[in-house]
C-alpha cells in the first residue's frame, strides 16, 4: 500500500477549505455585509490557516491542483479579509476632517511653484496688455472674451460684469452645474498632464495665468479695477487655489519621476501618486463649491462690499482650513 | 494553466508573510474590460444627452434644475464610474468582472481608495485627451496647428502601448496608484488522482501495476505534473489518444512489458500515485526532482 503525505494533509484540511469557499462565496454575492457576526469572526481564522495550509502545500504536496486550488482560495480570502470595509459616511468624514488638509500640507512647495508660475502669466499678459491693448488679443481667444476686448467701451465693459452671459435667474442652476464639470475636468487633467515630467502643468498654469492678467489690465486700463476683482474674487478664490491644488499635484508626481529620492522611481511615484490623488478629488469639491458661487451668488448679488466680503471670507476660510485641520492625530 | 506562462506570474507577500501566486492580466482582456465598461458609460451618456435634447425642444417641460441635474450626473459618471466600483467591489468593475480580472496594491497590502483614486484619474491623459485631440483637436486647443494632431497622436500610441513595454503590463495609472492588474480565477478543488491507492477506501495495488523505485526514478515533480494535466481531462473516449500515446511513451521508458495490454487510463492513475508518493516521500527528506534526469550516454 501506497503512504502519500498529501493525500492525508487534505483530507485533514478540506473541511476548513470548504468552510472558508463557502463563506467567500457568499461574501461575494451580497458583500461582506451579508455574513453573520460570527462568521465574520471565522473569516480571519480561516484565511491565516489556508495560508498555512497553502505553505505546507508548496513543501510537501506535489498534487498540482491542490495548490493551484488553494493560491486562489487564499487570494480570494485575502481580498475579503483585508478589502476595504469603511463605511462610506466614516471615509468622506475622516477625509474632509484630515486627510485632504494634510495631503495639501504634503504638497505645500509645489502648491508655492504653481502659484508662481500663475502669478508669472498674470505679469507677462499685463504688461504687455498695458503696454499695447491690442496685444489683448494675443491672451485671449475671442469666442472666450465675448466682446469684453479693448474695442469695447468701458460703459460695455462694466455692464458685462454686472448682467451676466447666465441672465434669467431661473437658468443659474444649470449654468453653475456646467461651469463645475467643465473646471473639474480641467483640473483633473492638470493632474494627470504631471505624468508628462510636469511640463504641461507649467504651461496650463502659464496660461490660466496670461488670460486673467490680460482682462485685469484691461479693466485696470479703464479704472474698473475694483469692479473686477469683485466680480472675479468671490469665486475665484475658491476656483483658482482648487486649480492650483491640482496643478501642484501633478507637480508631485511629476518630481516624483523626475527626483525619485531615496525609494525606487516606481515605488515613490506610487507612494506620491495617492497622496496627489486625494487632492484632486479634494479639488473636485472645491470646484463645486466655486461653481456655486459663480452660477447663483455672483449672478444675485451686484454690491461690490459685499462680494469682497464673501471673496475674504472664503480666503480666510480655506487659510484656516488648510493649515489646522487634521492637525491633532497625525 | 499548466504550461508556461511563468513570466507573467508575480509573488507578492501578504502581511502574515506568506507568498501568493499571482498571473498578471493580458492585454487583450484589460483592454476588452475597459471597451466594456466605456460602452456601459456611453450608453448612459447617451441617454442623458437624449433626456437633455428632448428637455431643450419641449419649451414647456424646460426644467433648469433637471438640466442642472443632468449635468452633473453625467460628469459624475464620466469621471467616477471607474473609482465608485473599482472602491465598492474590490477592484473590479462591470468589465473587469466580466472578464475575470481585478485590480491588486502592488505591495501586497489591501487596495486603498487613494490607489484607485490614482491610477484612474490618469484615464484621462491616457485616452480621453488623446482621442480628443485625434478627434477634434479645435476643442482642446484652439488655433492647434497641423502637427499637434499627429503629435497627440504619438502620445496616444505610446501611452496607450506602454503596458506592453514593461514587464508588469502597467499603464501610467497603475505606475501613479501603485497598483496591478491580474487574472481572478476560481480553481475547483478536484479530486486527488492517487486516492484509489490510498487511504480507507484503498484499493489494493494489483501486482501487475507495482512500479521499482528505479522505475519511478526515471521521471521528477515536471513529468508528474504534465501527467496530472493529461490525466484531468478524464478517461473518456476524447481523451483515448492522448493517454495511449502517453502510456506507451512511459512503458517504453521505464522498459515496461507492453504486450499485457494494461488500459491506458488505469495504467497512468496507478503509475501517478506510485511516482508521486516516491518524488513526496524524497522531498521530504530534503531531495526534490524537479524533472528527469539528462540522458545518460
Amino acid at each position: 500500500m501506497l503512504r502519500l503525505k498529501s493525500y492525508e494533509f487534505r483530507r485533514e484540511r478540506e473541511r476548513g477549505w470548504r468552510e472558508l469557499e463557502d463563506l467567500l462565496a457568499r461574501a461575494d454575492e451580497r458583500g461582506v455585509a451579508g455574513l453573520s457576526a460570527a462568521e465574520l469572526a471565522r473569516l480571519p481564522l480561516l484565511y491565516r490557516s489556508a495560508l498555512s495550509s497553502l505553505s505546507v502545500a508548496r513543501a510537501i504536496s506535489l498534487d498540482r491542483n491542490v495548490v493551484d486550488y488553494l493560491d486562489g482560495l487564499a487570494a480570494r480570502a485575502h481580498f475579503a479579509v483585508y478589502g476595504v470595509r469603511q463605511h462610506l459616511r466614516d471615509s468622506v468624514r475622516q477625509f474632509a476632517a484630515a486627510r485632504f488638509p494634510r495631503a495639501v500640507r504634503g504638497i505645500r512647495a509645489h502648491l508655492c511653484l504653481a502659484a508662481l508660475f500663475l502669478a508669472l502669466g498674470m505679469a507677462t499678459a499685463a504688461v504687455q496688455v498695458v503696454d499695447d491693448p491690442e496685444r489683448f488679443h494675443a491672451f485671449v481667444a475671442d469666442e472666450y472674451a465675448q466682446g469684453r476686448d479693448p474695442s469695447a467701451t468701458t460703459e460695455e465693459l462694466r455692464a458685462a460684469l454686472e448682467h451676466d452671459a447666465g441672465g434669467a435667474e431661473a437658468q443659474l442652476a444649470a449654468f453653475s452645474s456646467f461651469l463645475f464639470s467643465h473646471n473639474a475636468r480641467i483640473g483633473m487633467l492638470a493632474f494627470a498632464l504631471g505624468f508628462a515630467a510636469g511640463v504641461p502643468v507649467f504651461l496650463l498654469t502659464f496660461l490660466n495665468g496670461l488670460v486673467l492678467g490680460a482682462f485685469a489690465a484691461l479693466y485696470g486700463g479703464r479704472g474698473l479695477s475694483l469692479q473686477f476683482w469683485g466680480w472675479i474674487l468671490p469665486h475665484g478664490v475658491t476656483e483658482i487655489l482648487a486649480m492650483l491644488l491640482c496643478a501642484a499635484a501633478g507637480l508631485a508626481i511629476a518630481e516624483s519621476l523626475v527626483f525619485p529620492g531615496r525609494h525606487t522611481r516606481l515605488r515613490n511615484l506610487a507612494l506620491r501618486g495617492r497622496e496627489a490623488g486625494v487632492v484632486v478629488v479634494g479639488a473636485v469639491v472645491m470646484f463645486l463649491i466655486a461653481g456655486c458661487i459663480e452660477g447663483v451668488f455672483r449672478q444675485l448679488v451686484h454690491s461690490t462690499p459685499i462680494r469682497y466680503a464673501v471673496a475674504l471670507s472664503t480666503a480666510a476660510a480655506w487659510t484656516l482650513y488648510f493649515t489646522l485641520a487634521g492637525r491633532r492625530e497625525a | 494553466m499548466i504550461f508556461g506562462g511563468a513570466r507573467r506570474d508575480r509573488d507578492l507577500v501578504t502581511p502574515e508573510g506568506v507568498p501568493l501566486r499571482f498571473t498578471l492580466a493580458g492585454a487583450g482582456d484589460r483592454l476588452a474590460a475597459f471597451l466594456i465598461d466605456l460602452t456601459f458609460v456611453s450608453i448612459a451618456s447617451v441617454a442623458f444627452g437624449i433626456a437633455l435634447m428632448t428637455m431643450l425642444l419641449r419649451r414647456d417641460a424646460f426644467d433648469h434644475l433637471v438640466v442642472a441635474a443632468i449635468l452633473l450626473a453625467s460628469f459624475l459618471l464620466r469621471s467616477f464610474y471607474f473609482m465608485w466600483f473599482e472602491i465598492r467591489w474590490h477592484g473590479m468593475t462591470p468589465g473587469k468582472r466580466l472578464l475575470g480580472i481585478r485590480v491588486i496594491d502592488s505591495s501586497g497590502g489591501p487596495l486603498t481608495p487613494q490607489a484607485v483614486i490614482a491610477r484612474n484619474l490618469l484615464r484621462d491623459v491616457e485616452f480621453f485627451l488623446p482621442i480628443s485631440l485625434l478627434v477634434a483637436p479645435q476643442t482642446v486647443w484652439p488655433g492647434a496647428p497641423a502637427w499637434a494632431a499627429e503629435l497627440a497622436a504619438l502620445w496616444a500610441v505610446a501611452l496607450g502601448l506602454l503596458p506592453l513595454f514593461n514587464s508588469d503590463r502597467l499603464r501610467p495609472g497603475d505606475l501613479v496608484g501603485g497598483t496591478l492588474v491580474v487574472l481572478a480565477p476560481r480553481v475547483l478543488l478536484l479530486d486527488d488522482l492517487g486516492a484509489h491507492r490510498v487511504g480507507r477506501a484503498a484499493i489494493p495495488a494489483p501486482a501487475a501495476h507495482a512500479f521499482t523505485d528505479e522505475q519511478l526514478d526515471v521521471y521528477g515533480i515536471y513529468e508528474l505534473q504534465t501527467l496530472e494535466a493529461v490525466l484531468r481531462r478524464g478517461g473518456g473516449e476524447s481523451n483515448r489518444e492522448a493517454l495511449s500515446a502517453v502510456a506507451e511513451r512511459i512503458q517504453r521508458k521505464i522498459g515496461w512489458d507492453a504486450s499485457r495490454k494494461d488500459p491506458p487510463y488505469w495504467f497512468l492513475r496507478d503509475f501517478y500515485a506510485a511516482l508521486r508518493a516516491r518524488l513526496e516521500s524524497r522531498m521530504l527528506l530534503g531531495k526534490r526532482r524537479e524533472s528527469k534526469a539528462p540522458a545518460r550516454r
